[in-house]
């Protein structure tokens, strides 16, 4: 079930050097959303394609969005200010992260923090890992911080939190805790690592996915990835995820 | 009160604008947001004798004013569609056109076969795919390969059959009337154009395939061009399409020659675009005082 809808713009602020951090209200939208699911926004008539990009966080009659300014479509969701119009289409996908259960390990790469905060705010005793660039481009921090028993930072240059991937905090946290999940978002090779790491614990893992998409809905069939099976066969991240147990999905590179 | 039904091929369609061939899937989608009996038709996913997984992703590029696509022709097959997606389709009050492919001449005749026994008003004949390896666009370049296919599909085919013409050709007249002397009852166009994108960072084109096809706005005046030249080379009802996103750009299509339209990629930027250009053509006719809808088809005042 989703809907067309015409929210409003009440912030959009830049966070960082590349995130910005827009609320809109759309309350229809909002009033039924999930964590893990993503809009589909119109990003002016130029473009043919809509943007797709997960809700952050909700509260009933607004939604939060974390993205980063990447290309023609973001780019032009930065310029919007309070009170502007946005064409909506969601609260899209049926792939979504467990709701009510605990002991959850969020492990996020850049705006791939943005869902989780979601999916933190709907399971208890969460703990989280999140990975940037470097301490230019982090955030969410706060946001984690107030809503996770444990929260671990790593940068690629070192400049905030532990230098590197978030492969070592995640291992560090899995030593001294006991998770019943893991929910990840971010890069490829990221979900691909945290996968690995799952699996060795024995932990069933959920990883929010991202592929080229246009529709967004399911009718089109562009946003193909490969699931596991004997045969090759496709789910669509739009339709079936975005989010998909590790085991279910192949992440190419 | 103005009449917007339009006839193709002996068939009434309550209004002339469709949903193209692969933008619309089986109209579950947007059955949601909307009435799907509003619809003059809806053309289904392109289907093949048997499913089919596509093209490994990325199967999408975005382009100026378009998008180039290389889904490869993903369905869940003929038996399928017939058993899930017809009972739900017949709910709706619109003409339902089984698009259908094939590798090779026996495949086309033997999916048309079993298509025109089921429930559906139309067979639209994809000729014109240019994201498979074999079959599709193969078929649609050559006027002599048209000719023959459209020959042994009209055989075993019991609907009106409309052939989906692709425009990477030199000579589309050419083709058109292959399919016009082979029996076709109606003619469908465009498919899309064979494009590629690369990503200058890594160097590699952006799709998985390569190339695909190119759809949207882009293609729109492309698609005008060739309507009017096939409309004046044959005598058949003629299905346009490629990029229509506006009740204006449909006008200028029935214009330009086109008997019905259909909405095809710019559906993915607004999903309510079908019913907002039946309301601009109903606008459109309003204000120059025409009654009819079907009064306007090649219509153009050439020069």
């Amino acid at each position: 079930m989703y809907i067309q809808e015409d929210g409003t713009v009440l912030s959009n602020i830049k966070i960082s050097e590349t995130y910005y951090d827009m609320t809109v209200y759309s309350p229809k939208i909002a009033g039924c959303a999930k964590p893990g699911q993503f809009v589909n926004i119109k990003c002016g008539d130029d473009l043919l394609l809509r943007r797709p990009i997960s809700i952050c966080d909700c509260d009933g009659e607004n939604f939060r969005l974390v993205y980063e300014n990447r290309g023609a479509g973001t780019s032009m969701l930065t310029r919007l200010i309070t009170g502007d119009n946005l064409d909506i289409l969601g609260p899209l996908g049926n792939g979504v992260f467990p709701t009510g259960v605990s002991r959850v390990l969020l492990v996020g790469g850049g705006c791939g923090a943005a869902p989780l905060l979601f999916a933190a705010k709907k399971n208890n005793e969460c703990s989280a890992v999140l990975g940037f660039r470097t301490c230019k481009n982090a955030v969410l921090t706060d946001d984690f911080y107030s809503v996770c028993e444990n929260l671990l930072i790593a940068t690629d240059d070192g400049t905030m939190g532990a230098s590197g991937t978030v492969e070592r905090p995640v291992n560090l946290l899995l030593e001294k805790h006991k998770f019943s999940y893991i929910f990840a978002c971010g890069p490829r090779p990221m979900l691909k690592a945290v996968s690995i790491i799952a699996k060795r614990h024995s932990i069933p893992c959920y990883i929010s996915t991202e592929e080229r998409m246009a529709c967004g809905v399911g009718a089109c069939l562009c946003c193909a990835i490969k699931t596991k099976s004997d045969k090759e066969t496709y789910s669509h991240v739009c339709k079936d995820g975005p989010v998909f147990e590790a085991g279910q999905i192949v992440l190419e590179d | 009160m103005i009449d917007m039904s339009v006839e193709i091929a002996g068939v009434k369609l309550k209004n002339p604008v469709l949903t193209a061939s692969g933008t619309f899937g089986f109209g579950r989608e947007y059955a949601e947001l909307y009435d799907l009996s509003k619809l003059g038709a809806i053309a289904v996913k392109g289907l093949t004798s048997e499913p089919r997984n596509g093209n490994p992703p990325p199967r999408i590029a975005e382009t100026p004013m378009g998008m180039i696509n290389s889904v490869g022709l993903q369905n869940p097959g003929i038996k399928s569609f017939i058993e899930n997606e017809i009972p739900f389709l017949r709910k709706f009050d619109t003409k339902i056109i089984a698009n259908v492919s094939g590798n090779t001449v026996s495949d086309y005749v033997s999916i048309t076969e079993i298509a025109s026994s089921s429930d559906i008003d139309f067979i639209e004949l994809n000729i014109s795919c240019p994201n498979v390896k074999a079959g599709g666009m193969a078929f649609g370049t050559g006027a002599a390969s048209v000719g023959n296919l459209v020959a042994e599909v009209r055989k075993v085919c019991k609907k009106p059959l409309i052939v989906k013409l692709s425009p990477n050709v030199t000579d589309i007249c050419e083709i058109a009337r292959a399919a016009e002397a082979s029996g076709a009852d109606a003619l469908s166009l465009i498919n899309t154009i064979l494009a590629m994108k690369i990503d200058i960072n890594t160097r590699r084109p952006v799709l998985k395939n390569n190339v695909g096809g190119l759809s949207g706005r882009a293609v729109f005046p492309i698609a005008v061009r060739m309507i009017w030249q096939v409309k004046n080379c044959v005598n058949l009802p003629v299905i346009g399409m490629g990029g229509v996103s506006t009740g204006a750009d449909a006008v200028e299509m029935m214009l330009a020659g086109a008997d019905a339209v259909a909405v095809g990629s710019v559906m993915f930027s607004d999903p309510y675009t079908p019913i907002k250009v039946i309301d601009g053509i109903h606008g459109y006719l309003e204000k120059h005082g025409f009654n009819k809808a079907s009064d306007i088809i090649g219509a153009v005042n050439v020069y």
